[in-house]
């Protein structure tokens, strides 16, 4: 009688050893209390605050029209790519898919708001495509633990942006990101390696709280003329007439040079070369900004 | 003795090596593309045999070969060059010859837009490329060329003045797929072939057709898939990105050209420069084709 209980045992403690990890499944709305005014209302033309970029990213992003998006219509439907949709703008759900043999988990699935984009992380080891197959928006994510820290990697992503202002992330890129669960808060750290746009990687950081009640509605698209413009136009701006690149360093007080961007910007020693700059006595714009609500320009 | 062994071993591991050089990517429908060392290879399969779009160099032919045997044991019937590089058309007597019918009534047909035979067989034409020549034998002059094959229809539509002035785009109407050649290269500079008759309007004129073509699948995603010269395999997106690329140093070097700015000085200005750490090949080459091309067009 003990026999079969002693043998069913270690089969527990295994199974249960499986399940000590983090489970992310739930209902997750996005928290803006970092970088609110750039993941709600948009960035400002022209910010390139805290991006490791490099003179490709810069120039790409100052020839970036935001007529393109009207006028190309492959750009009106769109979505975020992966790295990008993590940011928060739109709530999340997360559901495991279980092997029904072996009750091990093979994936996380996301489900976004935005673009209904939907997101598949293995974590059962399996390795990444060739690199000849295809890339999506969500690109290809594959999981491994480190204690109850379930970190992702992620390539064969389509080419997109690293902000939505044109600076762009290469479909060269790897997204490692480091996902944390505090009870009912998710920590995402994200950090984005893109060998043709950035000279160091670029580390972000996100949070989510659990949100049961929430429903997440049909997010819907379709594409259409929007104007009579002729096939193949290409919006964008001839290099040195960009109209808008100053105003952020007007409507700010930020010294143009550090709105360009680059690794030097990110560093506490830059301000060692701003020793001169004088902030604004008042802030005057998107002052308050931590939800969709009270997010007003003035 | 042993050193012999040895010998055979590692020539039997070189050939090993080059057998895994082709790789095999099924797209959707019948349609599956090869990956090999001179770029993609389109294949279609049924019962009918196998349709054929570009067959690299006759050097890689029993490789992709056998590759092609993965997929079907029919006779290949259909040739399709969309080109007359010897990328994509060096193979086709060599794949003929190991994947065709003996059936005299079966006989591979090989398809070029006519401007690639008359290119090919031109008074001072390389000698090197008589062999290719020889292999066509069903050239069309008239977009598109079609027929049912598979059950599927099959459109050759000619690319004027792209690449090159014979490029030719196959849509396989059915599996809703493109094989583009050389005029969509998503990690590359194109090779605007001006001696062949290839222009920078030609290309972006032909990219831009693509995407007329090309139905994507819910959010930009996916639809019709689109197999490149050279690279991944892509769709309806990654065409546009390549095409903005294009565009966007055309209308940049067409500026300097108004201003007055020579060869020599757009060149300096560097054009391309923020797409030069995206895009391999010769950003000069590309920006001196645009710039003559553009030249050519002046009144």
């Amino acid at each position: 009688m003990s026999k079969p209980v002693l043998l069913a045992l270690p089969a527990v403690l295994l199974g249960a050893a499986a399940f000590a990890q983090a489970d992310f499944s739930g209902e997750w709305a996005p928290l803006y209390h970092e970088d609110g005014p750039e993941r709600l209302p948009g960035p400002e033309l022209g910010d390139y605050t805290e991006l490791p970029i490099n003179d490709a990213a810069r120039l790409r992003a100052d020839s970036w029209d935001a007529d393109r998006i009207s006028v190309v219509e492959q750009y009106q439907c769109r979505p975020h790519g992966s790295d990008y949709s993590m940011r928060g703008l739109g709530n999340m759900r997360v559901w495991r898919e279980i092997d029904p043999a072996t009750q091990r988990l093979i994936a996380f699935h996301t489900h976004m708001l935005a673009w209904d984009s939907e997101r598949t992380i293995y974590v059962d080891g399996r390795a990444h495509p060739a690199g000849y197959a295809p890339h999506t928006w969500q690109g290809f994510s594959t999981g491994v633990w480190e204690g109850n820290m379930l970190t992702i990697t992620t390539t064969h992503l389509k080419e997109n942006y690293i902000r939505r202002n044109g600076v762009p992330r290469s479909d060269q890129a790897t997204v490692t990101e480091h996902w944390m669960r505090h009870g009912d808060y998710l920590t995402v750290v994200t950090v984005i390696d893109d060998p043709v746009f950035l000279t160091e990687p670029l580390v972000r950081s996100d949070n989510w709280y659990i949100d049961p009640g929430q429903h997440i509605g049909i997010f819907g698209c379709e594409h259409a003329p929007e104007l009579p413009k002729p096939v193949g136009v290409v919006p964008h701006h001839l290099p040195g007439t960009n109209p808008y690149l100053r105003e952020i360093s007007e409507w700010y007080g930020i010294p143009y040079e550090a709105t360009r961007g680059g690794a030097e910007t990110l560093y506490p020693e830059y301000r060692q070369k701003l020793k001169d700059y004088k902030a604004p006595p008042k802030c005057d714009r998107y002052c308050t900004c931590t939800t969709l609500f009270d997010c007003q320009l003035r | 003795m042993k050193m012999n062994r040895l010998v055979a071993v590692l020539g039997l591991s070189a050939l090993c090596v080059c057998a895994q050089d082709v790789r095999v990517l099924p797209v959707q429908g019948n349609i599956s593309m090869l990956i090999g060392p001179g770029g993609n290879t389109t294949v279609q399969v049924g019962k009918e045999g196998i349709v054929v779009v570009d067959t690299q160099t006759a050097a890689a032919a029993p490789q992709v070969m056998a590759a092609i045997r993965n997929l079907s044991d029919k006779p290949i019937i259909w040739v399709i060059n969309t080109s007359l590089d010897a990328d994509h058309m060096g193979g086709n007597e060599a794949l003929i010859r190991l994947g065709g019918s003996a059936d005299a009534s079966q006989r591979a047909r090989v398809v070029v837009h006519e401007n690639v035979l008359n290119r090919l067989v031109a008074r001072g034409a390389s000698q090197d490329r008589v062999s290719d020549a020889a292999t066509v034998n069903d050239t069309y002059f008239r977009s598109p060329k079609d027929f049912l094959f598979n059950g599927e229809p099959v459109m050759v539509y000619h690319m004027p003045a792209a690449h090159t002035d014979g490029d030719s785009v196959v849509l396989f109407r059915r599996s809703d797929v493109l094989s583009v050649g050389d005029i969509f290269t998503p990690d590359k500079y194109p090779a605007i072939d001006l001696a062949n008759g290839g222009s920078v309007q030609g290309l972006i004129d032909a990219l831009n057709w693509i995407l007329e073509m090309a139905v994507a699948g819910k959010y930009q995603e996916g639809g019709t898939q689109v197999i490149p010269g050279h690279g991944r395999l892509c769709d309806e997106a990654d065409v546009v990105e390549f095409r903005d690329m294009v565009t966007i140093i055309r209308d940049r070097v067409q500026d300097m050209m108004k201003k007055g700015m020579t060869l020599a000085q757009v060149k300096a200005a560097k054009p391309s420069r923020d797409y030069d750490t995206q895009y391999s090949g010769s950003a000069d080459a590309f920006v001196e084709a645009i710039y003559k091309s553009l030249a050519a067009r002046k009144p």
